[in-house]
């Protein structure tokens, strides 16, 4: 059978070998967690502890500010020692609230296991953005923003995202082979938040034993197990929907406009644990991997956990690292240094020597148009990106530079080392002033 | 052949009254001073006015919706003459220069991380708030160079933007450009500027520059109406520009400089004469 898939994309090598078959462990509690108040993206949860109060597991330390916006959890129970801004993953210092563990690890009260399916999907909603979930797959939009679509927009497909096309991230490879139930159970209940009855699982098929887990145990419940094409981003949403459903979404349009939702799958386990147990988000896997660590792991890491905690459960560096990247090597963000904290949104921890680095000057384009022919939102990479140098913003939106959707397919490829995605994105911004401005 | 003169002469007969008559009928009327006073201005279209190019600015100050005062790239001269055609008198402000206050190159100021990305301070910036520790600090990508219409700014080789004071007209441009806002506008006679725009605790600053201003108060005793310190920073108090070189001597981090004796390291302009004369627009 010819696998589904997208038009654009490449092949950079995926370097999963080295953590595919490593099970999930659990990394300890570190001797503080740093606990940043914007996780997702949204208005930042506003803190509401005091600096000397003991909290329980579980218990809201920063309130929600708005729709789009999710409550903030401690993630273990202990003191809390400061709430002040800390340095986090974008570079900059932003409020925090930190915690040192009494290594009690004790639940706050109140939190009580339901039966989900006697719930209303407004009932479940509500227990989704009380938990805190947001996009697992590193975008961290909020969840329950998501699953309430507008009025007279009709969704009729779910679409659980396992593709993990990010070359070196394995978390939700593992998370579909070790936590397969709780998956299946949480795309059963998005299933009826949204009231669809077609749901898909796309899986790349670089994870056939992924494809035959999960496939089989959802055999017979109303969800199908596709495998798709191995190519860089098959996992971006409007890719992933384009090659399941045959639907493209609109320019400037949403997935809902297409009648698809589509969520992470490391998002429906922890749906699953939100509206079975009433548990907020407070842990997820994340692969911490790369040549300059000393062994790969998948780890079950609390948020709010320093990266250099991460690794130092790994074994430790192996050289000096000189680049340390959260996320996937195509999408991620480049870190300042180890002291930074985990998020909802790390998937990953990837570390780099400075021999592993291709570090290539900027040369001048010679119109080979690679990144034309990779681009999978269909646009022009090297004429929007000329037209952003020249400030001529206007233009730049003409070309749709705002479809650009920033997966480096083009930087990727490009000969010259052009930072093609770094200029589409200064032009983003600017066209976002503007249309703010008029 | 007589039919072919006769038609096409007559077509063209009809042709010239139609347009002359519309030429009447439909004409706009031009304030005629609108049209001298576009001749007066540079047409550099260098928006230094508020205005989207000289002819807007032209119209407006015809409709007297404008300040005569307003083309700073024209100088004295342009506005004695717009005075002169508005029939007011040529009352200007002081011509102003634009300043980077920041001496922190690559050499002398501390990165915080290696940066590899698009030549282009702005760009830069969006990334953990740019790849320089000082916060306020010249990032030395060359935005401010590129937007300048007059090619009054250069970049030295160890990344730092200098404004020539000569070829400067005090547009903004670059003002507007910059996305750390360390390019000041000062008056053109006064010369002594404190180089920094940190605004980082004493301790903080020494830490990750060389040049930076640690707000240790000396050039405030040596010539206390010269200079005030605010968050941290010294600034000259331009009013008293000229008592305010007496501090460039005692400056311990050599932070406050003296156009007149140079400028900064790894520039390539003279110095300037004073009065400090400007090129023009023109």
């Amino acid at each position: 059978m010819k696998l589904k898939t997208f038009p654009g994309g490449l092949h950079p090598p995926d370097n999963k070998e080295w953590s595919a078959d490593k099970a999930i462990e659990d990394c300890p509690l570190p001797e503080e967690l740093v606990i940043p108040m914007s996780q997702h993206i949204g208005a930042p949860a506003e803190p509401c502890v005091l600096v000397g109060q003991q909290v329980k597991k579980g218990e809201v330390i920063g309130q929600a500010k708005g729709f789009v916006s999710v409550p903030v959890h401690a993630s273990t129970s202990g003191e809390v020692v400061a709430v002040e801004p800390r340095l986090h993953s974008s570079g900059r210092l932003l409020p925090a609230v930190v915690i040192r563990p009494d290594g009690e690890d004790a639940w706050v009260e109140g939190l009580a296991a339901c039966d989900a399916m006697a719930l209303t999907p407004d009932q479940i909603r509500e227990k989704i953005r009380a938990a805190g979930i947001v996009g697992l797959g590193g975008a961290t939009f909020p969840a329950h923003v998501k699953l309430s679509p507008p009025e007279g927009k009709i969704i009729d497909t779910l679409i659980l995202n396992g593709v993990e096309c990010e070359p070196y991230l394995t978390a939700d490879h593992r998370l579909m082979l070790e936590e397969t139930e709780r998956l299946i159970d949480g795309v059963t209940i998005l299933k009826r938040v949204l009231g669809v009855e077609r749901a898909f699982i796309g899986i790349e098929a670089n994870k056939p034993d992924a494809i035959e887990v999960v496939g089989r145990a959802c055999a017979g419940r109303g969800i199908e197990v596709q495998g798709l094409k191995v190519k860089y981003p098959q996992g971006a949403e409007k890719q992933l929907i384009l090659a399941l459903t045959g639907r493209e979404v609109p320019s400037g349009g949403l997935p809902m406009d297409v009648g698809v939702v589509v969520q992470n799958v490391g998002t429906a386990v922890a749906v699953s644990d939100a509206v079975r147990y009433g548990l907020p988000l407070i842990e997820r896997i994340a692969t911490v991997t790369g040549p300059g660590i000393a062994e790969a792991k998948n780890l079950r890491i609390r948020v709010g956990t320093s990266l250099s905690a991460m690794v130092d459960f790994c074994g430790g560096l192996q050289g000096d690292p000189a680049k340390i990247i959260m996320g996937g090597p195509m999408m991620g963000a480049t870190q300042l240094s180890l002291d930074i904290p985990a998020t909802r949104g790390t998937s990953g921890v990837l570390l780099f020597r400075e021999g592993d680095l291709a570090l290539v000057p900027e040369g001048p384009c010679i119109r080979c148009g690679r990144c034309v022919g990779v681009c999978p939102a269909r646009i022009l990479p090297t004429t929007i990106a000329a037209y952003a140098r020249l400030d001529l913003i206007n233009e730049a939106e003409e070309y749709n530079a705002m479809d650009c959707i920033e997966c480096g397919c083009c930087t990727y490829t490009c000969p010259a080392a052009i930072p093609l995605v770094q200029v589409i994105r200064l032009a983003k911004g600017a066209i976002l002033a503007k249309r703010r401005k008029v | 052949m007589i039919e072919a003169v006769l038609s096409i002469g007559g077509i063209g007969l009809l042709a010239a009254i139609t347009l002359g008559v519309a030429a009447r009928k439909f004409a706009v009327e031009v304030d005629p001073r609108e049209l001298a006073l576009l001749e007066t201005l540079s047409g550099a279209n260098c928006g230094a006015c508020g205005y989207p190019g000289c002819s807007a600015y032209a119209r407006a100050v015809a409709e007297g919706k404008a300040e005569p005062s307003l083309c700073t790239p024209g100088g004295q001269s342009t506005l004695e003459k717009i005075a002169h055609i508005m029939g007011v008198a040529a009352v200007g402000t002081s011509p102003q220069v634009a300043v980077v206050l920041c001496q922190g190159d690559n050499a002398r100021a501390q990165a915080k991380y290696r940066y590899l990305g698009a030549i282009d301070c702005v760009a830069a910036q969006r990334i953990a708030d740019g790849p320089k520790l000082c916060p306020g600090g010249c990032l030395g990508l060359g935005t401010c160079a590129r937007v300048c219409p007059f090619g009054a700014i250069e970049m030295t080789a160890e990344g730092l933007a200098v404004i020539s004071r000569e070829k400067c007209t005090g547009c903004r441009k670059c003002v507007g450009a910059c996305p750390r806002q360390v390019i000041a506008m000062t008056p053109l006679d006064a010369t002594v500027h404190v180089l920094c725009n940190s605004h980082d605790k004493g301790a903080a600053v020494r830490k990750y520059c060389q040049v930076g201003c640690i707000a240790c108060m000396i050039c405030k005793k040596t010539v206390p109406e010269a200079y005030v310190i605010e968050d941290f920073l010294a600034k000259v108090v331009y009013d008293h520009y000229q008592e305010s070189g007496a501090a460039v001597e005692k400056c311990p981090t050599r932070c406050i400089r003296d156009f007149v004796e140079g400028y900064p390291e790894g520039s390539r302009f003279a110095p300037p004469v004073v009065p400090v004369k400007r090129q023009g627009a023109v």
